[in-house]
């Protein structure tokens, strides 16, 4: 009697739970639209929008490479496995040509696809919870206006259970908040603007926090640096411990040209986002500025990491076959005198953001690629080092630019971090 | 004392081992044919084939080469006995000064080695670094697909075809 009961409630239990769980992931269709007519929309809203997709860097992420902006299929490496990012132009069949204005706000604000399944948090939904519903809109009338592009995404190829994509609908109760943006009246409205900005559209946490082992920003840390694409992703609270620390003017313009002449050139995946900003009104980099360099943390950065080794060594061994390289291979444009040194306010390589790092991770990451032609106007072009320099090599060269230009200790092992980012590349 | 290996010919060179490639296939071994256009990598007039790569000659010290084969413009034919792409790069006039010629060719070498059948597109990106002040990329490309048996009149996505040779 006793024990049947006790089934009775266990079987009981077991179907709530189910019936919780198919709750909490089940979201409904919303019904497929006739793509609106370009003319539906007014032009100057369409204009507004595509200052808000471009301060939302949509274009970085939704644009393979090589491919047509925001057609997607752009391949994103994390822990679980690889995700391609979709098309966002107004295809029909392979983009968002067949979603409402509703359907777009409720993925952006919730993760959630016109046809209910769930997106996976890959795409910054938990920041975009805090975009005003009129920068929604506008971004909705600028994608729905451009040319449609029939291109399907390669399908993701994540580690088991987390294909099952309602799985998703846990983690959105771990870390989908739905904060929205309230305005601080002690602050100006600049640092407000920038704050709306920073942490909501430009979703810059995203890729400048670590995550916790279930690919959520560990809480507490936001902005403490991170790891995107195989790049170090540098902590935006830590820019006043910056040998020159970073100034007002130095973030804008590093964010509208891509190169501070006191920190160095972007490169990987803010090259790119460097290129968006360059497209919006200076106010909106002036207020995001304005707003990163108020949340730096007190104290000095902290260089005693596990990866950095002995303070004396300094890899002895690497830095006299480093100089023989580096003479050769970087001197004719880093070297004391040299053009890229005496033209343009190029940034020496003892500023250098990734000379100074904790790890030598994105000057290999640049030695290994280089940086491509793009913009006319202000080139950072580096060429790529990979095939034509050995690992060998090239670990020489980083022991020997950290021993020469920085202040900062040794790296350790930088001949296996030149070995396993190659083969981390090979993967992409 | 440096060992280099250039077009399959071994050579023993006192030199110093930060001497850029294109220095010592010059001045050292007199292989004029890469040449040296802005030092900083950014043309490709030097480019030569390390191994199986092409790169820029002029920023690859000596002693980086180690026992990689060295091949340049001179290791694929001779004026007499042009080689594939040579013949191909005469018979369509691709070279207006010719200063970024050898550059090209070696690049192109390295593409056809690996892909004797590349497609356009592989041809066009894989031939990205490398520039031509006078602006005959039409012919070289032209030239190029000769060899690798592209079709000359296929239109791309990148340019219009009907300019081509004027």
């Amino acid at each position: 009697m006793g024990r049947r009961a006790l089934l009775i409630l266990a079987v009981l239990v077991l179907v709530s739970i189910c019936a919780l769980a198919a709750a909490i992931m089940y979201e409904p269709a919303y019904a497929p639209i006739e793509l609106p007519k370009q003319a539906s929309f007014d032009a100057s809203i369409r204009a507004r929008g595509a200052r808000v997709v471009a301060l939302g860097d949509c274009a970085v992420c939704h644009t393979a490479q090589g491919g047509k902006p925001f057609a997607g299929g752009l391949p994103l490496l994390t822990p679980f496995g690889t995700i391609y990012a979709t098309n966002i132009t107004p295809d029909n069949e392979t983009g968002i040509g067949s979603w409402s204005l509703e359907a777009f706000s409720r993925a952006l604000r919730k993760g959630i696809s016109r046809d209910g399944h769930q997106l996976y948090p890959a795409f910054p939904y938990i920041h975009f919870t805090r975009i005003p519903d009129q920068d929604i809109a506008a971004a909705y009338a600028y994608l729905m206006s451009r040319d449609p592009i029939h291109a399907t995404a390669p399908h993701n190829k994540l580690i088991f259970p987390l294909n099952f994509r309602p799985l998703v609908a846990f983690w959105n109760l771990l870390f989908l908040k739905d904060e929205r943006f309230t305005s601080d009246p002690r602050q100006s409205p600049e640092w407000n603007r920038g704050k709306l900005l920073v942490d909501g559209l430009g979703h810059c946490a995203a890729c400048h926090s670590p995550l916790n082992l279930i690919g959520g920003e560990k809480t507490g840390h936001a902005f403490d640096g991170g790891l995107i694409d195989g790049w170090d992703a540098y902590p935006l609270n830590q820019l006043a411990h910056a040998d020159i620390p970073w100034t007002k003017d130095q973030l804008v313009t590093y964010l509208r040209t891509g190169v501070a002449s006191e920190h160095g050139g972007a490169a990987g995946p803010m090259l790119p986002v460097t290129r968006d900003l360059a497209t919006v009104p200076e106010e909106d980099v002036q207020a995001i500025a304005q707003y990163i360099l108020s949340i730096q943390k007190p104290g000095s950065s902290n260089d005693t990491t596990a990866t950095v080794a002995g303070n004396d060594n300094r890899n002895a061994r690497n830095i006299s076959p480093g100089t023989v390289m580096f003479a050769a291979a970087c001197a004719s444009c880093h070297g004391e005198g040299s053009p890229m040194q005496s033209i343009g306010n190029r940034p020496a390589l003892s500023v250098s953001t990734a000379v100074n790092a904790k790890t030598p991770r994105n000057m290999i990451q640049m030695m290994l690629g280089g940086i491509s032609w793009h913009q006319a106007e202000r080139v950072n072009y580096m060429p790529a080092f990979e095939g034509s320099l050995t690992e060998t090599q090239m670990a020489d060269i980083v022991a020997y630019v950290r021993a020469t230009y920085s202040k900062k200790p040794a790296w350790a092992q930088p001949e296996k971090m030149v070995s396993d980012i190659s083969k981390e590349n090979a993967q992409r | 004392m440096i060992q280099l290996t250039v077009n399959d010919k071994s050579h023993s060179l006192e030199i110093d081992p930060s001497m850029p490639l294109l220095y010592v296939l010059r001045n050292k071994l007199e292989l004029n044919g890469a040449k040296f256009g802005c030092g900083l990598g950014q043309c490709g007039a030097c480019t030569v084939i390390v191994g199986d790569r092409p790169v820029f000659s002029c920023l690859l010290p000596v002693s980086a080469v180690g026992s990689r084969n060295v091949r340049t413009i001179e290791g694929l034919g001779t004026a007499d006995k042009p080689g594939a792409l040579q013949t191909a790069f005469i018979k369509h006039q691709a070279a207006q000064c010719g200063y970024c010629i050898a550059g090209m060719i070696m690049r192109a070498q390295a593409l056809l080695d690996k892909n004797p059948h590349p497609s356009e597109e592989e041809l066009r990106s894989h031939m990205e670094p490398n520039l031509c002040r006078c602006s005959t990329h039409m012919r070289i490309l032209a030239a190029i697909r000769d060899v690798a048996g592209i079709r000359q009149d296929v239109p791309t996505n990148h340019s219009p075809q009907s300019s081509e040779g004027d």
